[in-house]
């Protein structure tokens, strides 16, 4: 056994597109090429490739990596980037067109949550079925059976048939089921972005147990929350490739700041999509002091975030909310204009700058992402997006200034001025 | 690889626990011998047949087919009633068309009796092969997330249909107690032989229909019509008597022709055991599978692009 869990060298998957895959459509295309030639026609439909025409599409290009045993590796990356095509390929679903990867131990693949389960059985068969489906065996599935059941919180319900359960039951079953495969190395897909909060949190709990117990694991985020809590490496991918490689803080810093700079100001006109024909985004700024818009705050002086908006009807409430997220993903807070009174919720039809601001120190030095949610409250929100702008805030203070930035963690940054200090027991006979 | 029984990593659950600690790291390295590497690469021309790591994941088998049979009969009022009305019910017709209206001969035995002992092997071989070609394209969803052996998936439906066989079996035998017909000893040795070269020629047929299935849907449509065929093309309605003598070797090129004309002489004791037909049935079914499964294993690395 080496040192490393996986090795990955060249992984490449190409797809044919277009004209290719119509030609081997019908069997009676296929029947006719085989008249014709029917070795060479086999053959290309066998392997899939070969064969003339047709435009390559590259899903997967020249990706190599190593990681070590016990190393929890993220993947992240924009939709369409090939993140979950590495994670087929690894998991054996599917099979790369070039290159080759080596993996040692036990793999197992969790890309979905449910894969197998069946409306018509009850939650216990389900359980078994699911479980032999993602690899154990009967008495292993027995033993744990009581664990999972718990851990989904449906004892009442476990011989009802699942088609009567509720989705949150559903999935909660499901990723029960998953959370306790435990293969030595385990490839993870998005599965956390189901069910509501409080479900999320005890699967990123469970995933971190997991992480803990030194197995190796790959997992595919777009929380780039989870993928800092619980990855100590991470990859960026982007159109098939790797394009960052290195701990999981700078590959989300890579990558939610590829191409961002820091910006004081922001326009929206109607292509932006944040809004509809009855109220638009107009403007996100950052604004401190009396001079106009900054990409760069003084941490020690208060400032402010506008956001104008442009309303078309008449709205008898119409709340705005700001939220910030580090340039690790977390968020940071989010605050509403309601916060300040109804008064300011009720909208008639023009145009509208809310203002918020934040005092001094109220963030640590950094980069910050705005962002600008609008909301009917219980009815709708017309826009809502997040890292719409990023803004700095910058480390002024000459109390700071002795150590670099960063010296100082947590994404608060008050120069707190109530220290005080007492002598206890010995330390008072001392002072005596 | 292969794949190690869960079992195994339940009775050292701490083993996969890399840690600082000495004696956990010496089992480690004891262990490294037997654990291999797996390889992952482009897919190779002529692909092995992966029979060890298919019997490591009976277990899926098994269960597949305990769901496919539990499904099959949710909700039905009759349940695994089904399993004896659909053989009899056709026998009925088949007498009523053929013994009576058509007058087709029966061999010297009672019409009913000769089409029930045919029905049998055939009504399990057509659900079979009709249910296999169609399981990949109802499985897309397992195909495109899990990996695991996918000729598992072909086999679940060939496998299940047994259990409705055997039902259907029974009340043949009890068919021929009430007509009084002696099987020929020979049926100690044959059935089980031409239950073997049954189960061969269906999943053979299965494994080609459902890789050719998911990469063309033609399939779906031929399947019907090649059910309808095969019904003809075999000794179901008719006898194998009828058939001109010089042409009997080829038409034993069909295998289920070997099996249902086994069936009917060892079981109604018709006459002598026609055994160069069996044989040569057997070789083709023997074919139908091992080519089956060669042309699945070589497609099934594309399954999941284009389930």
């Amino acid at each position: 056994m080496s040192e490393y869990a996986v090795r990955a060298e060249g992984l490449g998957k190409s797809y044919r597109l277009g004209a290719a895959t119509e030609r081997h459509d019908t069997l009676r295309d296929l029947i006719g090429n085989a008249i014709r030639a029917p070795f060479r026609n086999f053959r290309s439909i066998n392997a899939g490739s070969s064969g003339p025409a047709g435009e390559l599409f590259w899903a997967l290009r020249d990706v190599s990596f190593d990681l070590k045993h016990g190393e929890v590796l993220g993947i992240i990356g924009r939709n369409g980037a090939g993140k979950s095509t590495l994670l087929k390929v690894l998991s054996r679903i599917t099979d790369p067109t070039a290159g080759r990867a080596v993996v040692e131990g036990r793999v197992g693949s969790l890309l979905e949550v449910g894969t197998g389960f069946h409306p018509e059985l009850t939650g216990r068969e389900n359980v078994f079925l699911n479980g032999s489906i993602l690899g154990m065996d009967r008495s292993y599935i027995e033993k744990r059976f009581d664990e999972i059941v718990e851990f989904a919180g449906v004892e009442r319900f476990i011989d009802t048939v699942v088609k009567r359960y509720s989705s949150g039951m559903y999935l909660r079953l499901a990723f029960a089921v998953a959370a306790h495969l435990e293969p030595e190395v385990l490839i993870v897909d998005e599965v956390l972005a189901v069910g509501d909060a409080e479900f999320q949190r005890k699967c990123v709990g469970k995933m971190g147990e997991v992480a803990g117990h030194g197995r190796t694991v790959l997992f595919v985020s777009h929380n780039m929350g989870a993928i800092t809590k619980l990855c100590n490496r991470a990859i960026v991918m982007a159109s098939g490739q790797k394009v960052f490689d290195g701990s999981a803080r700078e590959a989300v810093q890579a990558y939610l700041s590829a191409g961002a700079e820091d910006v004081a100001e922001r326009h929206f006109t109607e292509e932006d999509g944040l809004g509809d024909d009855t109220v638009q985004l107009r403007r996100v700024s950052v604004v401190q002091g009396l001079g106009g818009p900054v990409s760069r705050v003084d941490i020690q002086q208060p400032f402010a975030v506008e956001m104008e908006y442009e309303a078309f009807i008449k709205f008898p409430e119409l709340n705005i909310h700001l939220v910030l997220h580090s340039d690790e993903g977390d968020y940071v807070l989010q605050s509403t204009l309601s916060l300040a009174g109804d008064a300011l919720t009720a909208t008639a039809p023009g145009r509208y700058v809310a203002r918020v601001e934040l005092p001094a120190g109220a963030l640590n030095a950094g980069h910050y992402w705005i962002g600008s949610h609008a909301q009917e409250p219980y009815i709708r929100w017309p826009w809502g997006r997040d890292r719409l702008l990023r803004f700095e805030v910058e480390q002024t203070s000459p109390l700071l200034a002795r150590y670099p930035i960063g010296f100082y963690h947590g994404p608060m940054g008050p120069l707190l001025g109530h220290w005080s200090r007492s002598p206890v027991g010995a330390a008072v006979d001392a002072a005596r | 690889m292969t794949f190690p029984p869960p079992a195994a990593l339940l009775d050292s659950p701490d083993a996969s626990e890399p840690s600082a600690h000495s004696a956990s790291s010496i089992r480690k390295t004891e262990e490294a011998p037997h654990r291999e590497a797996l390889i992952i690469e482009p897919a190779g021309r002529f692909p092995k047949l992966g029979v060890r790591e298919l019997w490591s994941y009976r277990g899926l088998l098994v269960f597949l087919v305990w769901r496919d049979l539990k499904v099959r009969y949710a909700q039905t009022v009759l349940g695994a009633a089904w399993a004896i009305i659909q053989p009899v019910l056709t026998m009925v017709i088949f007498t009523v068309v053929f013994g009576r209206f058509a007058k087709v001969p029966s061999d010297g035995v009672p019409y009913p009796v000769f089409s029930l002992a045919a029905l049998v092997p055939w009504t399990y071989f057509s659900t079979a092969f009709a249910g296999a070609s169609n399981s990949l394209i109802t499985s897309a969803n397992l195909i495109t997330k899990i990996y695991f052996p996918r000729l598992v998936i072909p086999f679940a439906p060939v496998v299940g249909g047994l259990v409705d066989f055997v039902i259907a079996f029974v009340i043949l035998l009890i068919t021929l107690v009430v007509y009084r017909i002696v099987p020929s000893p020979a049926a100690v040795v044959l059935i089980p032989l031409l239950v073997i070269s049954m189960i061969l020629t269906s999943a053979g047929v299965g494994c080609w229909l459902a890789a050719l299935n998911i990469k063309f849907r033609d399939i779906k449509y031929v399947v019907p019509f090649l059910v309808q065929i095969w019904l003809y093309a075999s000794p179901v309605a008719y006898p194998m008597s009828v058939v001109p003598a010089r042409f009997r070797l080829l038409y034993a090129l069909n295998p289920m022709a070997g099996v249902i004309e086994g069936f009917r002489t060892v079981l109604l004791h018709t006459g002598a055991v026609p055994w160069p037909m069996i044989v040569f049935s057997l070789f083709s079914g023997v074919v139908l599978f091992v080519t089956g499964m060669y042309y699945f294993r070589s497609t099934e690395r594309v399954f999941a692009d284009v389930a």
